[in-house]
């Protein structure tokens, strides 16, 4: 067995036993990353030396016995989450040159707690895509390979570096986002688990905005129980965001081992969408059926408006998006093309520095919040929001946590889906309901298609019960017994 | 409604994005994609239902009045393209 093969329970057990110190695991780690990353393109920035630094304090700590479960624990950092003194790019030409001189709250509490930082993970440009190929600094790999093929395919999105990083041992866990999926399809493209927890559950502060009311933190790794131990340090308070909740936060490994006897399991009969794979649906089933197995009752229910949660998402987040890059004009930070005059150089900056899709969205963004469109668009949006909230507000008060898939398909060819935006748009299908919604919702690996590729089911639960959600994904992950693993890994 | 080239100069202006004409066509067609598709929220019914602003199930706090931070110009000015001193510089606006 290799050090790559523990997971973070397990190495954070090891490091606690003094099997095994920081320094050494970090050590591991850094050269995993410089012998894999050219290739897969998970980081956009490195940081060995802070890694190091970081792992020396963690050996001197747990030697003291200040060491917390996280402790010398090397992860990966999305590099949508402000550093301080390390740049932060959200995977974008204009923030480049930028340095942050604050550390984000989420970021900063898994410093505080003594995890080592191996570097900022590679993302779709301000988030903004599912296969992270919007990213300026070029796209990820996903390190599976469908069976006998050697062609490239992605890793998801947004947040596909983190995803890559876990799914081929370069991180023990990573941070991610999620906006409208960024955290589930990514999670179930590369054979990881992930939550997004209940928006206000982890703070926002100091996470470069894409969509306010839809941003949300939360961890990715190789199991549920290494993500109940990363969301317990995560969440928590926050008097620097607005939006975060004043909700005592418990110790979400004490739901693990619940099991769901007697917990009630709805399936919503819109997510059977016409023309869905049936390898999808197949695993579907045999979800509700390893859940009836372990003593769950399964109860059909409807979440009615459903089909219009695409459309309701590619209003909203593009006009909040919009709204949060008009900061983006050249002139406090990021970076600047000279003009004529102060329009002319916020035109070319902006021309310059951003993106296609990024641009797409923004100008989609402003046409609907604009006059004479406002509330045929926007309006409109805002109210069938507060449709989709009711459904499953109507929902959980028949069950305790909802199954589905997590994306429609497996990982899929770089350069594939490109058609059309719209085209691409579709892998957040079964995932932009509960962002819409604000619920809490988890992909566990649940098996592999036809292809060899890994596919995830997605436990969405209620305001604030991440505890349910951990419960029933640990019992999905037990009877999956998923134990593949991609071909590009360190070993 | 459908946007024709016009309009997508229109929206470019309004957000600030220089758009060249061999973009504005493209732009055109994927704009259009985008709002065809979500064309289908007419169909839902949302008399008398309130419009849903945000995600968080609570009311936004409101916070004490006070200073909390400050003198912390040299950091703010460390990451600024161009400065004066201390302040950001930008093109002349006035003549």
């Amino acid at each position: 067995m290799s050090l790559f093969d523990l997971t973070l329970a397990q190495a954070s057990k090891a490091l606690h036993l003094g099997e095994v110190t920081a320094l050494e695991l970090t050590t591991a780690y850094i050269k995993a990353v410089e012998e894999l990353n050219p290739r897969l393109n998970a980081y956009i920035t490195t940081t060995p030396d802070l890694a190091l630094d970081q792992a020396l304090e963690a050996d001197m700590r747990l030697q003291n016995g200040t060491a917390t479960a996280l402790t010398g624990i090397p992860i990966a950092m999305k590099d949508l989450f402000c550093t301080a003194g390390v740049r932060t790019t959200a995977g974008s030409k204009i923030l480049s040159p930028f340095v942050p001189p604050y550390e984000s709250t989420v970021s900063g509490k898994l410093k505080a707690a003594g995890a080592v930082t191996l570097g900022k993970a590679n993302l779709d440009e301000f988030a903004m895509g599912s296969s992270n190929i919007t990213s300026a600094y070029g796209p990820v790999e996903n390190p599976w390979k469908r069976t006998g093929s050697d062609a490239k395919l992605v890793p998801g999105g947004s947040s596909g570096g983190s995803a890559t990083a876990v799914a081929a041992r370069i991180a023990l866990a990573a941070t991610g986002t999620d906006t409208g999926g960024s955290i589930r399809q990514p999670a179930s493209f590369t054979g990881i688990a992930g939550i997004k927890p209940t928006y206000g559950r982890c703070s926002r502060y100091g996470i470069v905005a894409f969509a306010s009311s839809l941003d949300q933190a939360g961890p990715m790794a190789r199991t549920v129980e290494d993500n109940a131990l990363l969301l317990n340090v995560m969440a928590g308070f926050d008097d620097k965001d607005s939006t975060s909740a004043n909700i005592a936060v418990p110790d979400f490994t004490a739901a693990l081992n619940q099991g769901v006897k007697g917990k009630r399991i709805g399936i919503p009969k819109e997510y059977r969408l016409e023309g869905t794979n049936p390898e999808i649906l197949a695993l579907w089933d045999q979800g509700i059926a390893w859940l009836k197995d372990a003593g769950a009752e399964v109860v059909d229910i409807s979440l009615p408006h459903t089909k219009y949660g695409l459309a309701v998402y590619y209003i909203v987040a593009p006009a909040e998006a919009s709204s949060n890059l008009a900061r983006y004009d050249g002139v406090r930070f990021g970076a600047r093309v000279d003009g004529v005059d102060l329009i002319d150089m916020y035109e070319r900056t902006r021309a310059a520095g951003f993106g296609t899709e990024v641009k797409r969205r923004i100008m989609i963004g402003t046409y609907v919040l604009s006059h004479g469109y406002y509330d045929a668009y926007y309006l409109k949006a805002q109210k069938v929001r507060a449709l989709i909230l009711r459904d499953f507000q109507q929902a959980f008060e028949q069950v305790d946590a909802i199954l589905t898939p997590t994306a429609p398909s497996a990982a899929f060819g770089l350069g594939e889906k490109m058609d059309d935006p719209v085209t691409m748009y579709l892998n957040d299908v079964f995932t932009v309901p509960a962002s819409l919604a604000g619920v809490p919702a988890m992909s566990v690996p649940a098996g592999l298609s036809s292809e060899g590729l890994p596919l995830g089911l997605q436990i969405i639960g209620n305001h604030f019960d991440e505890a349910t959600v951990f419960a029933v994904s640990a019992a999905i992950e037990k009877a999956a017994g998923f134990t593949a693993l991609p071909e590009l890994r360190a070993k | 409604m459908s946007l024709d080239a016009a309009a997508v100069r229109r929206i470019a202006r309004l957000a600030r994005i220089r758009v060249d004409d061999a973009e504005v066509e493209t732009l055109k067609s994927e704009l259009n994609a985008i709002l065809g598709y979500v064309e289908q929220l007419s169909a839902v019914d949302v008399e008398g239902i309130t419009p849903l602003s945000g995600g968080a199930q609570m009311a936004l706090r409101q916070r004490a009045d006070i200073l909390t931070d400050g003198g912390i110009s040299e950091k703010i000015l460390a990451n600024a393209p161009d400065r004066e001193g201390n302040f950001f510089a930008v093109p002349k606006v006035v003549e």
